[in-house]
């Protein structure tokens, strides 16, 4: 990219048509994303043209623009949320000295690796849901699709730009590893787990962008808290994006829901799959798993790691500047739920050490907070069936409860009885099979595929029978 | 120790009762899978997590090495991996560390780096040699483990890396020989080695091949396959014959009593008050057996086989549970005429593989002696057999004490010593020198001139002119100059005679080993000591709790 003429191909607001490190490092990596995005991104629709919101710049009016585009000519965009004046660290052993502009040598490898691991995830979820345009239930579904796809992107460009901005040789080197990993490839996988299982389907697609994508959101807003300013105002300008995955995936779910129950309404059955929908005790199962697999994400309950970034003041709590307390948590404690033998107690631990159980009880209640609306469509139906989060120790493989199997009430199970009642609480290969079987594509403008209802209203305050994706 | 009152540490284990190894056997090519249980520390207080390790885990590694060679002569490779899908390992497990008083984080750091350097032993010496498989993340001591093998294949998955992290994460060193490994076996470049050492996440991928951290990257579903191909190469080239029928290792016969430990052929009694233990070794009751057919007959009944086994474990034993028995003292008795038989039939049958394991093992424990931080006295006395092997615990001694002529009233034959062939190469010292040779620097040719006296009993006299005992009192000052000189021994400050034992020992040359006990000695176990490390605030101390260590900025 001999050419590129930078605030029009690469909007920002980094200052980059002056930064010459960084335009040495993105003109070599900008055909390598592009070559990456052709090869993993979504499959078929490269040269398809999408109603596509852009950012240009970080004001109101230049974050969500609106037009068509094809997606490998999407302009992804370097954008760090406005400086904050006179920022100071808002916690860990450095609180109350003013933000970092320049790494700290001292962090550099933490910090790059706390950076690189976020990263990561980015492109793996363009790469596990490459296939899933085939079998769209709708123009609208699609276009969100690749929606959250391109901004997936630009995350990735986000954490590129962190690391070539600011970690010289090695930055670069990582940043093409980004590229070179693939979600669930045997030799290079994604670093994290949840992001090397697949995407086979819509639901698990839906599901995935309400609970995984939901991680994200926490560990975003919890390195938007860091003292390393660039990456804490990288992070808050992502989380406004983010904020539109969870929309696609709570209301996509709740649009399932929504299908469900109207079918049970009208043909007063349960038995919905005769009629192509998805019955409510399956969409449990959809929600046990994906659940009790993004709970993995936020790593171990007692965590030396989250307690040295904290200490270091790279990544914070769930709003730490809201918490009322001394943001240094050197003998606070926090209660850590574990296994007493047969039975589920709670611990009060070192605080620091439990940063990471801390995360995901705030995930939790706002992972309940969706289920409540799912709850309420079903109740509205006047259907007497509840959704419930599964308890957080079921069907886990990180931390405490990785070597033990429990139900999702919280029950301790032997492996003997753990085996016949699996297929009760988790998708079942028939259960795939079947929401596989309602994979159809659906392109016709204004119409939904049987399974899920269409949305409130469209993009934009487009129609919901836009055409969202203009299919040759 | 502290805690030795509580646990006693036994050396002793056999792959039934192993916790953290899986031990497979595919033809020449075995498998050692470290999958080490979390909840199977040998004390409370530390998960060991990570495939992280504990003494417990080095013991089970130490009997399956030494099983591997004794037990299957038809193994000609041994592979080290991973039995845990995530991680290879990440060490020595920290909070066991930070927990531990000095002194036994010291003796742990020596037995693991005695079990690398059998590695090592195994791959040169018997023939079997050791490669690593890194499946997974592999920091300090997982990396150690793996610089004592012959050959390295690491995944290149974008995350399997291997690191030497002690100093950016724990303020200390590598405890078993990493840095000496790198620049001096491996020869890795200084400067990066520099780099290495100082980055908490290691080196990955390419790049710590092209720096010869490790041999080959190959991609994780290769794995595998790489590893089994190269080890059966490996094990191709083996002179262990492939058919030869193996033995059990029996279970020692061995009684610990409050005062006392004994076995067959080795009795220790203790004398807590003076800090003194009695070591004495019996000679053989019988002939040898015939040839080498006779020896595979007898295995691990065979005296010189049974000898070092029980010697081995008591040294260990010793060390770790009897911290203030300060003075060891040997003494050997029974028929000379039969150890210097033993000794014959050993030389005789050294091509034998299991004879030359007998050697090797023998080598390795009477190494163990070299690098113990105990004063050793031997006590050579009329009806003693201090021949050939047995004469190599008096030469490995600080100081030796032996009876010129008889006791009054005692009807016991002169105090003689004899020299086999066996003092003459089969048991180099971690310095590579035979034990005659490194008391002999300033002569050296006094060495060849005691290889014509083989065979030969040298009484008092003639054993002190040839250099080989320190002092020789008749039986009238004998009493008196050998409680004297233990009383003396027993005031002197441990750690001045530990720093002193170690210096002296060791004339001559140095050798991938003395550089790594002598530095285990010097540097670690200084780091060890001060605050940055293991004060309130030092790092191995606040590791794990999310604070930040405070460093005196003084370099000293």
């Amino acid at each position: 990219m001999a050419s590129i003429d930078y605030t029009e191909r690469i909007p920002n607001n980094v200052n980059l048509g002056e930064d010459r490190r960084l335009q040495r490092a993105l003109e070599e990596w900008q055909p390598k994303f592009l070559e990456w995005w052709r090869d993993m991104g979504p499959h078929g629709f490269q040269a398809t043209e999408v109603y596509l919101r852009t950012a240009v710049s970080v004001d109101p009016q230049g974050w969500a623009q609106f037009g068509y585009v094809r997606m490998p000519e999407y302009r992804w965009g370097i954008f760090l949320a406005e400086p904050e004046a006179a920022r100071v660290i808002p916690f860990g052993d450095h609180k109350g000295r003013p933000v970092w502009q320049d790494v700290p040598g001292e962090y550099r490898g933490v910090l790059r690796r706390l950076i690189v691991t976020q990263g990561d995830t980015e492109p793996a979820s363009v790469e596990q849901q490459r296939h899933l345009g085939r079998t769209c239930p709708s123009l609208y579904d699609l276009r969100n699709l690749f929606q959250v796809n391109v901004e997936e992107g630009r995350h990735l460009w986000a954490m590129v730009y962190l690391l070539d901005a600011y970690f010289g040789r090695d930055g670069r080197e990582e940043s093409e590893g980004l590229l070179e990993r693939r979600a669930g490839d045997e030799d290079k996988p994604r670093i994290l787990g949840a992001f090397n299982e697949k995407t086979p389907d819509w639901l698990s697609y839906l599901m995935f962008t309400f609970f995984t994508d939901r991680d994200g959101k926490y560990q975003l807003a919890s390195l938007a808290e860091s003292g390393f300013d660039p990456l804490a105002r990288t992070c808050r300008f992502m989380l406004t994006e983010e904020a539109h995955h969870m929309f696609v995936g709570e209301t996509g779910v709740g649009r399932v829901v929504q299908r469900t129950c109207e079918l049970m309404r009208e043909r007063k059955t349960d038995d919905v799959r005769r009629h192509g929908a998805i019955d409510l005790p399956t969409l449990q199962k959809y929600l046990n798993f994906h659940y009790s697999v993004s709970l993995d994400l936020f790593g171990s309950e007692i965590s030396t790691n989250a307690a040295n970034f904290y200490t270091m003041s790279l990544k914070g709590r769930f709003e730490e500047t809201k918490k009322n307390d001394d943001h240094r948590l050197q003998d606070a404690t926090y209660p850590v739920t574990e296994q007493d033998g047969e039975t589920m107690t709670v611990r009060e631990q070192p605080a620091l050490q439990s940063l990471n159980e801390r995360l995901r009880d705030d995930y939790i209640v706002d992972c309940q907070r969706g289920l409540d609306r799912w709850n309420r469509i079903i109740k509205e139906h006047g259907i007497d069936f509840e959704f419930r989060l599964p308890h957080r120790a079921f069907h886990r493989k990180i931390g405490t409860f990785a070597d033990v199997r429990v139900s999702p009430e919280g029950r301790l199970l032997t492996e003997a009885e753990w085996g016949p009642k699996k297929r009760q609480w988790l998708p079942t290969p028939e259960d795939e099979a079947y929401v596989q079987s309602l994979m159809q594509p659906v392109t016709e403008r204004g119409t939904f595929a049987t399974w899920i209802a269409p949305p409130a209203r469209g993009v934009n305050s487009q129609p919901v029978d836009f055409d969202y994706v203009r299919l040759a | 120790m502290a805690d030795s009152d509580t646990v006693c540490v036994d050396f002793q284990t056999d792959p039934s009762r192993y916790k953290h190894w899986k031990l497979s056997f595919d033809g020449p090519v075995a498998t050692l899978a470290m999958d080490v249980r979390e909840d199977g520390g040998l004390r409370p207080g530390y998960e060991l997590k990570l495939n992280s390790y504990d003494l417990g885990v080095d013991v089970e590694l130490y009997d399956a090495v030494q099983r591997l060679r004794f037990e299957h002569p038809e193994v000609g490779a041994v592979v080290i991996t991973s039995g845990k899908e995530r991680v290879f390992c990440a060490g020595a497990n920290i909070r066991m560390l930070s927990q531990s008083p000095h002194a036994f984080k010291v003796n742990f750091c020596k037995f693991t780096n005695e079990t690398r350097n059998a590695i090592e032993d195994a791959t040169v010496g018997s023939r079997q040699v050791y490669l690593t498989a890194v499946n997974g993340p592999c920091a300090g001591g997982g990396y150690e483990l793996a610089l004592a093998t012959d050959w390295i294949i690491m995944a290149d998955d974008g995350n399997t890396a291997v690191s030497l992290p002690e100093v950016p994460l724990l303020a200390v060193l590598p405890g078993t020989g990493g840095l000496t490994r790198l620049v001096d076996k491996r020869h890795v470049r200084r400067d990066r080695a520099d780099f290495f050492c100082t980055t908490e996440e290691g080196v990955r991928g390419k790049r710590a091949a092209e720096w010869g951290l490790v041999d080959e990257v190959v991609p994780r579903s290769r794995l595998a396959e790489v590893v089994r191909a190269r080890a059966r190469e490996l094990a191709a080239r083996t002179d262990r014959p492939a058919t030869a029928p193996g033995f059990r290792l029996l279970p020692l016969e061995r009684t610990i009593a409050d005062d006392a430990v004994r076995y067959r052929h080795v009795a220790c009694e203790l004398d807590r008050t003076r800090g003194i233990a009695w070591i004495t070794v019996t000679a053989p009751a019988a002939s040898p057996p015939n040839g080498a057919p006779g020896v595979h007959a007898q295995g691990s009944t065979f005296w010189p086989l049974a000898l070092a086994r029980e010697l081995d474990d008591l040294v260990l034993h010793l060390r770790t549970n009897e911290a203030e028995v300060g003075v060891w003292v040997f003494k050997t008795a029974g028929r000379a005429d039969l150890v210097e038989a033993y000794d014959r039939l050993l030389a005789d049958h050294r091509d034998d593989w299991l004879v030359r394991e007998i050697r090797l093992y023998w080598k390795r424990t009477l190494k163990r002696l070299d690098v113990t931080s105990r004063s050793m006295f031997a006590l050579v006395e009329p009806g003693s057999c201090f021949v050939g092997t047995l004469l190599e615990l008096a030469l490995a001694a600080d100081r030796s004490y032996m009876l010129d002529g008889t006791r009054r009233g005692e009807r016991l034959p002169l105090a003689t010593v004899r020299l086999t062939e066996a003092n003459f190469g089969a048991y180099p010292m971690p310095n590579g020198l035979t034990r005659i040779a490194n008391r002999h620097l300033a002569e050296p040719a006094r060495v060849e001139k005691l290889r014509a006296r083989l065979g030969e009993d040298l009484d008092a006299r003639a054993a002190a002119e040839a250099g080989l005992v320190t002092f020789t009192p008749d039986d009238i000052d004998w009493d008196d100059e050998v409680r004297q000189a233990l009383e003396a021994r027993a005031a002197f400050s441990p750690d001045a005679l530990t720093g002193m034992e170690a210096s002296l020992r060791f004339g001559g040359p140095e050798t991938l080993e003395t550089k790594i006990f002598g530095r285990l000695s010097a540097w670690q176990n200084w780091v060890f000591q001060r605050p940055n490390a293991a004060g309130p605030k030092g790092a191995l101390v606040v590791y794990g709790t999310g604070q930040r260590s405070e460093f005196d900025r003084r370099r000293v």
